[in-house]
């Protein structure tokens, strides 16, 4: 058996250690260790976005990386995305939009929108475009998934202008 | 030939928000690999490396010698105890061969182990001992009387008992004399032959079981599926066990397309878990999902129309050709027969059709299967024709349009169908008035079919003291169905959305369902919703009838009102006043709603612009119509065009099987075989038209399936008005468009 490693992260806010494999991916760690599943596997190998998170505030794909590399930072996953009881207003914008068919892809596009907008609040169609170009839809045809991120930046603007 | 005027409705029409959404939005939705059982076990399926090979042997021993492994299977485990191999149908053997493999990619042994580090490492360590043989990867070349025959007990159906062959089935369609019309003195003819490529549905979850076998024999299974009964019923036939002792709990499903109707690792799962003694998870990588699940065939299709010079087509003939894969199971070419000229009315029509087995992954339906490679061929005809007869291809389409009363594909009359109306809203289109300018630019225009398939479905409701509802269904939800039919109950019912509450359930907690597929489910399942919403009705008001000492006749219910004199309840009062008080009360409505039924039509216009460097087509404007009968949530009948529309913009473009000589897939990866991308597709404009369905009390027609069949034709259209090149084959890359364009410039 391989020497496992000890992990100290930060995953949504919260303080948790884990122990890793050394070639342990983030991906196998989230899911069946911590049993954070809202990331998902739709290709292990960087194609398709479903695993989205970000790590100190950049946006990688989970399986890319490797567990004993998120040591020390800062992690944010799907379920970290809405404050408490609140939708974030990506996810009520993915929502009223109907963004959504099965919703496989659904996490990662939301974490990755909400990367973009975070840097970029004015973000327009094209760039929202090529910054989701990493993130495969087989369902939707991606037409209301990003007018949901627009409309979704929208809300954002408002509400930091509201605060 | 405008629509028949909507009847005024309450709750069909609007887009409210669907229930499982938060659930979505949030990561909380339990997906099939999300399964999580104590003490669970990891599964890796051992795949063939060779297209063709007989297996002479499997030795495991090294394999289950390695610490954490704690079973083994082979195919030799689905022989059902006192069965022999020969009574093991194709449908075990392609879950895990026994003696032979058909493709790349097929099953051949599977672990479990502590873990899925140890169960890869294990699956290295068993040994297959292969005889490796020639493999055909092409339909025409395996039909050829020299090809390397697949399976030695092979006749074609109806054919010479002693000649081997790799043709399942040749069907012949005919009507009329196509021969003699096409032959006739002023008949204008085109003709073309036409290929597609072997592609995949491309969801996005690979797929994942998970199974616990109790000693008593009980099994259950969690799985992404598309239909939970048909995969209890199917793991039952291949493990010889009993339905009543399997049942099937449907997690959350990551996309089908009709590539998540058959099974793969139910009964490995199961098995596993047998052996073990523990439960088994057992998920697929994506090489996976492309190699070894169920692609859409690859075809061949030579094709010839005749029209008078003022635009009649009075002749068809079509020669179809489609692989089914490995195994001699689907019969594709037989759709292609009853599909190809289902747009028109055509009075002499002569069909050919092939299935024929290839060394390919077995072949699965693919959202309206059969119908795009039969309208890539046909639709790009009728463009031809259309140019050659100076006449727009709209109002071509529109002189030959099939309407009620023409032949439809089963052979009888098309009921009220909206073909006509489909291409009227694209004539009348912003789209299609706004002029294209500018160099290497084209727009192409194509309709496209598919049925409703109906088949059966169950559901039931119970009213909650509260004048809730609680809608129990088995069709399992891809796209927004708890949301239409939850719709569609409360339209019955004449209570708010919000206040039904829908569930999917498993096998042994509702009657049966169908598979979700075939465009089925807001139409199919949702007669099954309305019935039950009528039953409620019943049963409440000969509550109320006691509780107000009338007659149950004179309880009328209108509005989400009961009535009888000066009485009256809303739908809730009565609730609560009946079962808020008395005994619970559920309901089930069941239905069969027949094969193939209805009809469900699409037009599509496109633009595009093909770069003379690089041979890249770039999309530019895309507008999709159809016919939904009635929209229930027009937001996802919306979705559902757009991605048919996206999926047949990846099969123009794209998407292929790309197989070296040896039938290895060399492009098993996200990257290599390149699904559209945000970057790929424009917005895509949606024009939805009503014609009621009338098979269906609120009119409604799925809408699943008709928008992928047009855009292949649609794009070839437009290349070739960007290019005065014609595309007979797909997809249509650069590397393809710089050949074609190419060598008409030389
Ligand atoms: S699973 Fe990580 S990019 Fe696809
Ligand atoms: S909604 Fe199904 S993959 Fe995006």
């Amino acid at each position: 058996m391989t020497d496992k490693l000890h992990i100290q992260t930060t995953i949504n806010g919260e303080e948790v250690e884990f122990l890793a494999a050394p070639g342990q991916s983030l991906l196998a760690a989230l899911r069946d260790d911590l049993g954070l599943t809202g990331s998902k596997e739709g290709c292990n190998n960087g194609n398709c976005g479903a695993c989205n998170v970000i790590l100190d505030g950049a946006l990688v794909n989970a399986c890319c990386v490797l567990a004993p590399e998120v040591n020390g930072k800062q992690l944010v996953t799907i379920e970290g995305v809405a404050d408490g009881a609140n939708l974030h207003p990506l996810q009520q914008a993915f929502l009223e939009h109907a963004a959504l068919q099965c919703g496989i892809c659904t996490p990662g596009f939301i974490v990755a929108a909400k990367a973009l907008l975070e840097a970029e609040p004015n973000a327009d169609e094209d760039r929202i475009r090529h910054w989701l170009a990493g993130n495969l839809c087989r369902c939707t045809g991606y037409d209301k998934i990003v007018r949901a991120v627009l409309d979704g930046a929208d809300r954002m603007r408002a509400a930091t202008a509201a605060s | 030939m405008t629509a028949p005027e909507k009847p005024a409705y309450r709750v069909i029409g609007t887009r409210p928000v669907r229930p499982d959404g938060i659930d979505k939005v949030t990561g909380r939705a339990v997906y099939g690999a999300d399964v999580r059982l104590p003490g669970m076990l990891r599964g890796i399926v051992l795949r063939s490396p060779h297209a063709h090979a007989n297996i002479r042997g499997i030795d495991a021993s090294r394999a289950l010698a390695l610490p954490g492994v704690k079973a083994v299977i082979t195919g030799a485990d689905l022989v059902p105890p006192g069965k022999t191999l020969a009574d093991v149908p194709d449908l075990a053997s392609n879950l895990m061969a026994t003696t032979k493999v058909y493709y790349r990619g097929q099953a051949v042994a599977a672990v479990a182990a502590t873990s899925e580090e140890i169960a890869r490492q294990a699956a290295r360590l068993i040994e297959v001992d292969y005889e490796v043989l020639p493999a055909v990867l092409d339909v025409r070349e395996a039909m050829l009387p020299a090809a390397p025959i697949l399976h030695a007990g092979l006749r074609t159906r109806g054919g010479d008992p002693n000649t081997q062959t790799n043709i399942i089935a040749h069907h012949v369609m005919a009507v009329g004399d196509a021969e003699a019309a096409m032959a006739g003195a002023d008949i204008v003819t085109v003709e073309g032959e036409f290929k597609t490529s072997m592609v995949h549905q491309g969801y996005i979850e690979p797929h994942a079981s998970t199974a616990t076998w109790n000693p008593d024999g009980q099994i259950t299974i969690w799985t992404s599926t598309q239909g939970s009964f048909p995969a209890r019923q199917n793991t039952s036939a291949v493990l010889g066990h009993p339905i009543s002792k399997i049942k099937v709990i449907p997690t959350e499903i990551g996309g089908g397309f009709g590539g998540k109707i058959a099974i793969y690792l139910e009964p490995v799962a199961a098995l596993l878990a047998r052996k073990s003694g523990k439960p088994v998870k057992v998920q697929m990588d994506r090489a996976d999902v492309f190699e070894a699940t169920g692609p859409t065939p690859g075809t061949s299709i030579r094709a010839k129309l005749g029209a008078t010079k003022d635009g009649r087509i009075v002749a068809a003939i079509a020669d179809m050709a489609y692989e089914t894969g490995g195994y001699p199971i689907a019969t594709p070419a037989n759709y292609a027969t009853m599909v190809a000229f289902s747009c028109y009315d055509i009075e002499n029509l002569k069909m050919d059709g092939w299935d024929v087995v290839v060394n390919k992954p077995r072949t699965q339906d693919y959202r309206a299967p059969s119908s795009p490679a039969a309208a890539f061929a046909i639709e790009q005809l009728v463009d031809e024709l259309s140019e050659k007869l100076g006449i727009d291809p709209l109002a071509l389409r529109l002189k030959n349009s099939a309407r009620e009363g023409t032949r439809g594909p089963m052979g009888m009359p098309y009921r009220r169908i909206g073909h006509e109306e489909c291409v009227q809203a694209a004539l009348d289109s912003d789209h299609y008035r706004s002029p294209l300018e500018g160099a290497n630019k084209g727009r192409g225009v194509a309709s496209g079919f598919w049925f409703n398939v109906g088949l059966r479905s169950s559901v039931s409701v119970t009213v909650q003291p509260d004048g809730t509802v609680s809608l129990i269904e088995g069709s399992t939800d891809i796209g927004g169905t708890r949301a239409s039919l939850a719709m569609q109950l409360a339209e019955t019912i004449g209570v708010a959305y919000e206040d039904v509450k829908p569930t999917v359930v498993d096998t042994d907690s509702v009657g049966y369902n169908d598979v979700t597929a075939g465009s089925r489910v807001t139409f199919g399942t949702g007669m099954a919703v309305v019935e039950a919403g009528k039953n409620l009705i019943k049963e409440m008001s000969g509550r109320l009838a006691g509780a107000w000492s009338v007659p149950p006749e004179e309880i009328t219910f209108n509005a989400g009102t009961f009535s009888a004199g000066d009485k009256s309840m809303t739908f809730k009062q009565a609730a609560e006043a009946t079962v808020g008080r008395g005994p619970g009360l559920t309901v089930s409505g069941s239905v069969n709603a027949g094969f193939l039924q209805g009809g469900g039509f699409a037009h599509h216009i496109v633009d595009v612009e093909v770069d003379p460097e690089t041979g890249k087509v770039q999309v530019l404007r895309y507008t999709t119509v159809q016919d939904a009968g009635t929209a229930v949530h027009p937001a996802y009948v919306e979705g559902q065009m757009q991605g048919g529309a996206a999926q047949g913009i990846g099969w123009a473009l794209n998407e292929e099987y790309y197989y070296d000589d040896n039938g290895r897939m060399a492009n098993s990866t996200y990257l290599d075989y390149r699904i559209p991308t945000t970057l790929d597709v424009p917005m895509i404009d949606t024009i939805i038209v009503e014609v009621p369905n009338p098979l269906h009390p609120y009119g409604v027609r799925g809408v699943g399936e008709p928008g992928i069949v047009p855009p292949l034709a649609a794009i070839a259209n437009a290349v070739y008005r960007a290019t005065g090149v014609r595309q007979h084959q797909l997809p249509m890359s650069p590397r393809r468009i710089l050949e074609t364009t190419d060598a008409m410039k030389a």
